[in-house]
């Protein structure tokens, strides 16, 4: 491997380090944005899910 | 060349009284449309020219004469067009007649606003809450339906929608599906699976849409002149709240049967069984299950939809100007690499994929089963069409969801019609002369102006009574007399 191709070949895999941890980066931020989210759903979810699961009756559709 | 696809959606809605499990859905549900505050005229639907009976494929013959005297009662045309009424116990909105994808997208997206402010006064009327939800199923082997309406031409043997529609219907389910968790109908069990309205179809071929639905529905019912046209009553597709997943949904389809009725589909891609294939595309969350194809080998629901995608882009460059096709062609494109390299990633285009990250992250956090009610409350709840209780409403309110429109264009689209089909005319005439107006349908209009007999304004071409044709005369006219001498002169 020449010199040049080397300079190549680590330049590539500084990038794709890079990009890794960009990815690393973004998915603790989505998982930060979900655990925000799950949060905040905690707040508007139905209080008694067994009783609204069980009453929710849907008959009499196409 | 293919006729213009005017389309529309049609959806009856999920409905629950808090606090009084036994409540009559039919009743809760004239309770919701009667009180929708908004423009209207309530109506007499007139049935004559309705025709759910009647088979595409040419034999069947008229059985529904007599339509359910209860549904006729609560009917109303609303200023945008639409038609807000009851279909047996569910409260439902049918859009009006759209000139592209992104308007039919958008005329659904107006419907939720039509259905929140019907459930916000009904609330207050019954002293109760009453919510609505966007959804297909309840989990317990009831489906209601959220269908879509192209406009084909009567000359398309219906025989080759049959054969060419088929397997895209099947595998277009991998973008279409709202999300929901287990199996119903007796099919596998499943913990989540792609689509809402999978497990219930069971014939290929049908005239039916409450039992043994098909894939393809033969109902022939054309809205229009019934010499040039058929109206596709697709039945297999389950409501959206995203609003690109909408827009992609109707759109390929749209694209699908214009290149159809052009024979620009070279191969239909034929399904060995293409109803054990709809349950096993929608069970399927890898989205690598080989299906048996009719002439042997298999593929996956991803290569089939690749293929359609190819021919498609090809056709619409050559064949169709207009700039939302190449829109359509690029959300398709963007949707299937998605599904193919990291599908989490259209967790905020697609509900199936939104909906199951939710869950996911309640599964991680509080450690439950997929069955647990807790999660299957939030299944429901996603499609609750409050914007403070509805999950996905939520969602979308803080950026977690791409959106295609704004509130403003979406809240405009709830009282004025689109502007480039005949449901324009029926806006502007809900708008203007509501007291003259006594009967409607999809096809004419019924005024009373105080003449012996009733006037009847037939709209047998759906593109007819447009802005561009309309728009002048009812600027012009004073009252619904004048309006019809200007339309007879």
């Amino acid at each position: 491997m020449s010199d040049r191709e080397r300079g190549q070949t680590e330049g590539r895999r500084k990038e794709d380090s890079e990009e890794q941890a960009t990815e690393a980066v973004e998915t603790e931020a989505d998982l930060d944005a979900l655990d925000d989210l799950l949060d905040e759903i905690d707040e508007v979810l139905e209080e008694n899910a067994e009783e609204f699961v069980k009453n929710y009756v849907q008959k009499g559709g196409q | 060349m293919a006729l213009h696809k005017v389309l529309g959606t049609e959806t009856e809605y999920g409905i629950v009284v808090r606090g009084d499990p036994g409540f009559n859905p039919a009743v809760a549900s004239s309770l919701v449309v009667n009180s929708y505050p908004g423009e209207r005229v309530k109506v007499q639907w007139s049935y004559e020219e309705e025709s759910p009976g009647r088979d595409a494929r040419g034999f069947g013959h008229d059985t529904y004469g007599l339509i359910d005297p209860e549904g006729a009662v609560v009917n109303s045309v609303l200023s945008n067009g639409a038609r807000l009424y009851v279909d047996h116990a569910h409260p439902e909105y049918s859009g009006p007649e759209t000139f592209d994808p992104l308007e039919a997208a958008l005329y659904d997206k107006a419907g939720e606003v039509v259905m929140h402010r019907a459930a916000v006064a009904a609330s207050e009327a019954a002293g109760r809450q009453v919510s609505l939800y966007k959804n297909n199923s309840d989990g317990k082997g009831n489906s209601y339906g959220a269908h879509e309406n192209y406009l084909l031409s009567r000359e398309t043997p219906f025989g080759d929608v049959i054969r060419y529609a088929m397997s895209f219907m099947v595998t277009r389910q991998v973008f279409t599906g709202a999300g929901k968790i287990g199996k119903e109908n007796d099919r596998p069990d499943v913990d989540y699976q792609i689509t809402q309205r999978a497990d219930f179809f069971e014939e290929e071929v049908g005239l039916e849409t409450t039992l043994k639905r098909p894939i393809i529905n033969t109902r022939d019912e054309p809205h229009g002149d019934p010499s040039r046209y058929r109206r596709l009553h697709v039945i297999i597709g389950d409501a959206n709240l995203s609003e690109y997943q909408n827009f992609l949904k109707l759109g390929s389809t749209a694209l699908m049967l214009a290149a159809l009725e052009d024979g620009a589909i070279p191969d239909p891609l034929d399904l060995a069984d293409p109803v054990e294939a709809c349950w096993q595309v929608s069970h399927d969350l890898a989205l690598g299950r080989p299906l048996e194809l009719d002439g042997g080998g298999t593929a996956t629901a991803l290569e089939l939809q690749e293929r359609y995608l190819e021919w498609l882009s090809k056709y619409a460059e050559k064949e169709l100007d207009d700039p939302v096709w190449d829109q359509v062609i690029a959300e398709w494109e963007r949707t299937l690499t998605l599904l193919s390299t990291d599908p989490d990633k259209l967790g905020d285009t697609l509900d199936w994929v939104a909906k199951k990250r939710l869950i996911e992250g309640y599964v991680a956090r509080d450690d439950l089963q997929w069955g647990n009610n807790k999660l299957r409350a939030l299944d429901l709840q996603y499609h609750d069409i409050d914007p403070n209780r509805g999950l996905y409403n939520r969602m979308a309110q803080r950026g977690s969801m791409r959106r295609l429109f704004t509130d403003e264009e979406i809240v405009d689209a709830v009282s004025t019609p689109p502007a480039r089909t005949r449901a324009y005319f029926r806006g502007r005439c809900v708008s203007e002369y509501s007291g003259s107006l006594v009967a409607a349908n999809w096809d004419s209009l019924v005024f009373d102006i105080g003449e012996s007999h009733l006037k009847r304004v037939p709209m047998m071409e759906p593109l007819r009574g447009d802005a561009a044709l309309v728009g002048a005369l009812l600027d012009e006219a004073e009252d619904a007399a004048d309006l019809l001498r200007l339309l007879e002169g």
